[in-house]
């Protein structure tokens, strides 16, 4: 989830000024307006992160009962919800890895080469990522159901690699196209072979792109309900965990390790955008 | 690279071939194999036979036309909430937000780093009837004590409004910020107000990004089932979650194939009537970011 602008444009002049102090204040509107939409786009993890360290009594996380941590050290005290978040980072690291080598793989032949049958490759890539999520889990589900093939683990990483792999091809061939060819015609000057090239010289400048794409496919494979909740069959996830304790409540836990993914995740996020920084730097 | 020979030819289908095969295997076989099973009658215990069965299709249409509607009328709601509230922000963002752009990003993207399930399961939490917001209220007699807003239409498209938001301010942004700002100044200095400059310049060059924000936000909404499982109650039942009913509950793999393949069907058309219109390499292009 790479939201990196490119080259920033020359600052915008504001608007002609028009004599008269009218202006002053509506030009509070919009700025006013995006960080109220910037509250609003925040307020449920910051009550997610609040509600994790409320001192509620029953099962029942509903009103603020005072201060504790005890959710932090009790962290693990659901069994079933501990092993649903350890499947999903199990489920997420796996499909991550093969989606992201055969992504990676189809980036480069879509990016580099003209060859018969590309546009189908772009249909079916293109398919794949505007289908519905409802789509490729019933359709997914259909296949199972008809080979009497056994839902769980395994399906679920076919699933999650299926619905990913498109993301990190397009994110590569993104890359793949902006690379500047001398570079590698270079190395092959200095006497390198096709191999040597590639690895020392293609590969790591394609790098920034193959790793934008693995973070993707693990953010959508550990964060997806609804292609899962059609081929898990017994196997439970965090977000299929989570979603059926939505119906009796939701215990503090779920608040606490919410809480700590979405730490991790915006640090990345944020670590990555100073590494992208200091590289141009 | 130009193909020397033979085994130079082949590289580009050896390098897309793995990726290439599970896309066909796990994403075109299963859509066939589900156009079958749409066709197919029979039962869960004795198993199902392809007979043409045209019939589950219409079925699908007679028992559940209410919540295909519904989908629908939801998603266009959504889409247009999405559309009014997202274009001021990505405007100001791409116009005035100068060296902090990528940062008021970054803060319009936060709720991504939280499951899906977790933020539509805060907002259950957020809205319910005895929660720290409604709670307070009724105790102090401001709303009366059987007001709710769980298991309300208000309360699922609030729902659906709120997670897909993001995915409508991206692509206005992107369009927003390739407008060269001189072309704005040109109108001023041709003696256009601020008005008429944004109706005749901005808002046309921005039409690229609403069409794709428009697809990227409906097809999705449409076929939701997560916050009318969580938000609403018997009267917000959508597609989606009739869907997931009859595949999982009902064991009636048909009739389900046949829903999804009507529903599939209605939003395909939709995509590409528009990714017709506007090139694809556009839609992929703003949808990639």
């Amino acid at each position: 989830m790479t939201v990196a602008t490119r080259e920033a444009p020359p600052e915008v002049a504001p608007a002609p000024a028009v004599p008269g102090g009218r202006r002053r204040w509506t030009r509070l509107i919009l700025p006013t307006y995006t960080w109220l939409m910037i509250l609003y786009f925040s307020l449920p993890i910051l009550v997610m992160i609040v509600f994790g360290f409320n001192d509620t009594k029953g099962r029942l996380n509903l009103r603020w009962q005072g201060f504790t941590l005890h959710w932090y050290t009790d962290l693990f005290s659901i069994p079933a919800l501990t092993t649903a978040l350890r499947n999903s980072l199990i489920i997420a690291v796996i499909s991550t890895v093969i989606s992201t080598v055969i992504g990676t793989m189809i980036g480069l032949a879509l990016g580099r080469y003209r060859f018969r049958g590309k546009g189908a490759y772009d249909l079916m890539i293109f398919s794949a990522i505007s289908a519905p999520e409802l789509v490729l889990g019933a359709s997914l589900l259909s296949l199972f159901v008809t080979t009497q093939f056994v839902r769980g683990f395994v399906t679920i990483v076919i699933a999650h690699v299926a619905f990913s792999v498109s993301f990190v091809a397009v994110t590569v061939r993104a890359r793949v196209l902006g690379l500047d060819p001398s570079l590698e015609e270079a190395a092959q000057d200095l006497g390198a072979d096709p191999w040597t090239t590639f690895r020392k010289i293609t590969l790591p400048l394609l790098a920034p792109g193959i790793v934008a794409g693995a973070l993707l496919a693990f953010a959508l494979s550990i964060d997806d309900y609804v292609v899962t909740s059609f081929v898990n069959g017994q196997v439970e996830t965090f977000p299929i965990w989570v979603y059926g304790a939505t119906r009796i409540g939701v215990p503090p836990q779920v608040n606490v390790m919410g809480t700590l993914i979405f730490l991790g995740g915006a640090a990345i996020a944020v670590g990555n955008a100073l590494l992208a920084r200091r590289q141009r730097a | 690279m130009s193909a020397r020979g033979g085994r130079a030819r082949l590289v580009p289908y050896l390098v897309g071939l793995p990726g290439g095969l599970w896309l066909v295997l796990f994403f075109v076989v299963p859509l066939l194999v589900m156009f079958s099973l749409s066709l197919q009658s029979g039962n869960a215990e004795e198993g199902f036979r392809f007979t043409w069965a045209w019939s589950n299709y219409t079925d699908a249409w007679d028992f559940y036309s209410t919540q295909f509607i519904r989908s629908i009328v939801y998603a266009l709601i959504v889409t247009g909430l999405c559309l009014v509230l997202a274009y001021p922000t990505a405007y100001w963002i791409a116009f005035y937000g100068g060296a902090r752009k990528t940062t008021y990003l970054f803060l319009i993207l936060l709720p991504f780093f939280v499951s899906f399930v977790i933020r539509t399961a805060s907002w259950k939490f957020i809205l319910n009837d005895e929660g720290f917001l409604l709670g307070p209220l009724k105790d102090a007699g401001l709303l009366p004590q059987d007001f709710h807003l769980l298991a309300t239409t208000t309360a699922v498209l609030g729902g659906l409004t709120y997670n897909y938001l993001p995915f409508m301010v991206l692509p206005l942004y992107v369009a927003l910020e390739r407008i060269d700002p001189s072309l704005v100044e040109a109108a001023h200095d041709l003696y256009a107000g601020r008005a008429s400059a944004f109706r005749r310049v901005v808002l046309p060059l921005s039409l690229p990004g609403v069409f794709a924000g428009v697809l990227i936000t409906f097809v999705p909404v449409a076929s939701d089932f997560v916050n009318s499982g969580i938000l609403g109650g018997t009267q917000t039942t959508m597609i989606g979650n009739v869907i997931q009913t009859v595949y999982l509950r009902n064991n009636d793999y048909p009739l389900a194939s046949a829903m999804s393949f009507l529903l599939m069907a209605a939003l395909l058309v939709g995509i590409f009537t528009y990714a017709r219109a506007l090139g694809t390499e556009q839609v992929m292009e703003v949808s990639q970011r």
